[in-house]
């Protein structure tokens, strides 16, 4: 039994927040947010050449064809930079939608196109993720119809994929005829959220998987993890921007952070974040490993880490005082970014509920 | 990561089944009234130590089973026992506190004399640490031992010395040097609780327990010999002590037996004929505590990992204790509203029902988050040496024993 990271793990994670510290300093954040389309091509050039793409991706499909708790390190990294690039859904949930409910076919067609970068995926669950608002697409045989809100890593995808409440899932180009994307800047300026529009639009339907439905939820519960460790990675930026804030403002001839009411603020946070890291590699683990304990853990970990995510970065903003409040910092970007991954895929309360479904805790229906 | 167990801990796994499925109905109740063990206690204490599930890693020498350290059998063993709801034996300041520091600083007389009885659990130790006016600033204690031909004589008071009605022995933090500054004029000396001039006044806490104890001394005769290091070091002795009662505090394997035991409350219990677990309110709690109990879990794997690979978890490991504690209390809060107003009567001495049981957690888990470093003290150490900040300034220091 070996509870943690392996070397080459801790290389990739060393070289990609070193990629991300170098190249998404706080001015770039800020023209990236200026745009709010959750995307750099410049950077996600380099994250490309990185590998980030391709992570999930089979070695024989031309990615690394490693594991979701490699992602989860990937979407930590990603938190803590605030960087505008899609990826929970893109480089994660994508790959594995085609890997659980594509034909081979499909696979050989898109996968490679993922790995490179090439392809990038904009994503939504109508119906069965926890989605608030409008969502009724309709399938006939390959012709998709209907809207859906609110889809995630959309803002300058390449392709949109869907998925139905049945757990089929229908897979679109930008730019299809009858087809049409309204991307919206939303509270975290570093991800938008798209509305999406069928009219009759050709779909490549992937449809594969023994149980569609067990396959579709799989991909939601990895897209949970993400969110999670994403906020994880926030937190932690907060909490660390928060300290360093603490051992350097003076006021009443002291440090703040001298002060027991701002150190014990401080005691707070780290001691309910601290535990999310372990919690958030248990379950990305459980998600390749623990079969049968894979959902409980997807449902737990975004409800648990949500509700850290809320309290810590609200009191690191504290602790910040009136500078926190401002844009001058820009610590607000790191809030939203908890803000955004706590209402995507599923909230703690529906999180919860359904864990309580899974437990026998309560009775479906 | 990887979480499953290679063969080696798989075929302990089994072994410590096996035992359990042979031996289990012999164990005493888990989580059974704080006082005196009785002699099925002790009976199913021989009996884990003499298979190695207790005092595993205590040379055979002093009478354990000799183990090398392995803090993955260890979490084995405990996972086997707590999944069973069987007794992992007794947890007790003697065993988890005293026996590791005699191992780490003891003289070969010491271990020996007081090791083997100690874990087999027919000696039972109290700590004198806590004085009135030494509580978190625990190195101010003003209890006087006096060099007097081969023994100290010793005058003063210790208070919250949980066992001290019951106990055998007292490891005590006591002023040998009183010109020194305080850190340096300590000593950690061994005695007989039924050495003449001790006198122990129990202390009925809120769970309407005696629990506690206040210890007086007059004139204790003690042998020079029973110092644990020398004159003066007794403040490095208490750090080894306190070093083991962290880890003894934070127990995430506690956490999922607790765990457990709301589930069943929830599951069972009825208001208006309804289960509470059907109760959207109810469920919520529970759920938002199997949350953090999960997390907390992880923690403790990835803690255990750090321990086996030689690793100082850092803050890691301080947060262990505050947090732990709390979330227990939360717990207990959870089962306290369960039991709900049918749980009102309360008896607490003799057994205990779900009801009292619950309510005597949901006060005794107070003293828990303030023993063993205070929850406030906890947080100034998780922000002092966790996270590297200042200290609070010196002010004007109000001195007591010693100099400040």
């Amino acid at each position: 039994m070996q509870f943690g990271l392996t070397e080459e793990q801790r290389l990739f994670d060393d070289s990609l927040r070193a990629f991300l510290a170098d190249r998404v300093p706080i001015e770039v954040l800020r023209q990236q947010a200026q745009m709010g389309s959750g995307f750099d091509p410049a950077i996600w050039q380099g994250l490309c050449e990185l590998g980030l793409p391709g992570l999930l991706v089979p070695e024989s499909y031309g990615g690394a064809g490693l594991g979701v708790l490699d992602a989860a390190l990937a979407a930590e990294a990603l938190g803590h930079a605030a960087a505008a690039i899609p990826f929970a859904a893109s480089a994660v949930m994508a790959p594995l939608a085609f890997a659980n409910n594509a034909s081979r076919d499909q696979q050989g067609e898109f996968l490679p196109r993922i790995a490179t970068g090439e392809m990038r995926v904009g994503m939504a669950f109508a119906g069965i993720g926890g989605q608030t608002g409008e969502a009724a697409p309709r399938l006939q045989r390959n012709r998709l119809s209907g809207r859906v809100r609110g889809a995630l890593d959309a803002g300058e995808a390449t392709h949109f994929l869907v998925y139905l409440p049945d757990g089929r899932a229908a897979l679109v180009e930008a730019g299809a005829t009858g087809s049409s994307a309204q991307v919206r800047r939303s509270v975290d300026r570093t991800r938008p959220v798209t509305d999406l529009a069928f009219d009759n639009t050709e779909a490549a339907v992937l449809d594969a998987a023994n149980d569609r439905m067990a396959a579709a939820l799989r991909v939601l519960d990895a897209g949970r993890v993400m969110l999670a460790a994403d906020t994880l990675g926030a937190a932690q930026y907060m909490l660390d921007s928060a300290v360093a804030w603490a051992k350097e403002r003076v006021q009443f001839g002291r440090v703040i952070g001298s002060f027991q009411g701002v150190k014990h603020t401080l005691a707070e946070i780290v001691t309910m974040l601290e535990p999310c890291r372990a919690f958030v590699w248990h379950a990305a683990y459980a998600q390749d490993a623990l079969p049968d304990e894979a959902r409980l853990f997807a449902c737990q970990v975004k409800a648990h880490v949500g509700d850290v995510g809320r309290e810590a970065s609200r009191m690191a903003t504290e602790v910040h005082g009136g500078m926190g409040f401002t844009d001058l910092l820009g610590l607000h970007y790191w809030f939203k970014r908890c803000t955004f991954d706590r209402q995507m895929l599923g909230s703690p309360e529906r999180c919860r509920e359904e864990a309580a479904l899974l437990q026998g805790w309560k009775l479906a229906g | 990561m990887d979480l499953t167990l290679s063969e080696k801990y798989e075929a302990l796994q089994a072994e410590v089944r096996a035992f359990i499925g042979e031996h289990g109905h012999k164990s005493p109740k888990v989580g059974g009234p704080r006082r005196d063990p009785d002699r099925k206690t002790r009976d199913w204490q021989k009996l884990l130590v003499e298979h190695g599930y207790a005092a595993r890693t205590v040379p055979r020498q002093y009478g354990g089973y000799g183990a090398p350290p392995d803090v993955l059998e260890a979490a084995v063993i405990a996972d086997a026992f707590a999944t069973a709801g069987v007794s992992q034996g007794l947890a007790n300041q003697g065993i988890s506190m005293l026996t590791p520091t005699l191992l780490e600083v003891g003289t070969e007389a010491q271990r020996t004399a007081y090791v083997g009885p100690t874990i087999r659990g027919d000696m039972f130790w109290c700590q004198g640490y806590s004085e009135p006016g030494s509580g978190s600033d625990l190195a101010s204690v003003q209890t006087r031992a006096v060099p007097d031909g081969d023994d100290f004589v010793v005058d003063g008071q210790k208070i919250w010395t949980s066992s001290a009605h019951f106990a055998d022995m007292m490891f005590l933090l006591c002023r040998t040097e009183p010109e020194m500054p305080k850190h340096a004029g300590l000593s950690y000396i061994l005695l007989s609780m039924k050495t003449p001039g001790i006198e122990v006044r129990p202390l009925t806490t809120m769970t309407g327990r005696a629990e506690f104890n206040e210890v007086f001394f007059t004139d204790v005769r003690v042998p020079a010999s029973q110092i644990v290091m020398s004159r003066g070091q007794g403040w490095h002795v208490a750090n080894v002590t306190l070093k083991y009662e962290r880890l003894y505090l934070g127990d995430a394997n506690k956490m999922s037996v607790r765990l457990r035991k709301v589930v069943d409350l929830l599951r069972t219990i009825e208001i208006d004929g309804e289960r509470l677990i059907a109760l959207p309110e109810y469920r919520d709690r529970l759920l938002r505590i199997q949350g953090e109990v999960m997390a907390w879990r992880a923690h403790q794997l990835r803690l255990l990992t750090e321990q086996a690979d030689g690793v100082d978890s850092g803050v890691k490991r301080l947060i262990v204790k505050y947090g732990g504690t709390m979330l227990l209390w939360r717990m207990s809060a959870l089962a306290v509203d369960a039991v709900g107003a049918a749980g009102l009567p309360y008896e607490p001495d003799g057994e205990t029902d779900d009801a009292t049981a619950a309510n005597l957690d949901y006060m005794f888990d107070i003293g828990m988050i303030i023993g063993g470093g205070s929850s406030n003290i906890q947080k100034n150490v998780i922000g002092e040496r966790g996270l590297g900040l200042p200290r609070e300034p010196k002010t004007q220091a109000v001195s007591a024993g010693g100099r400040a």
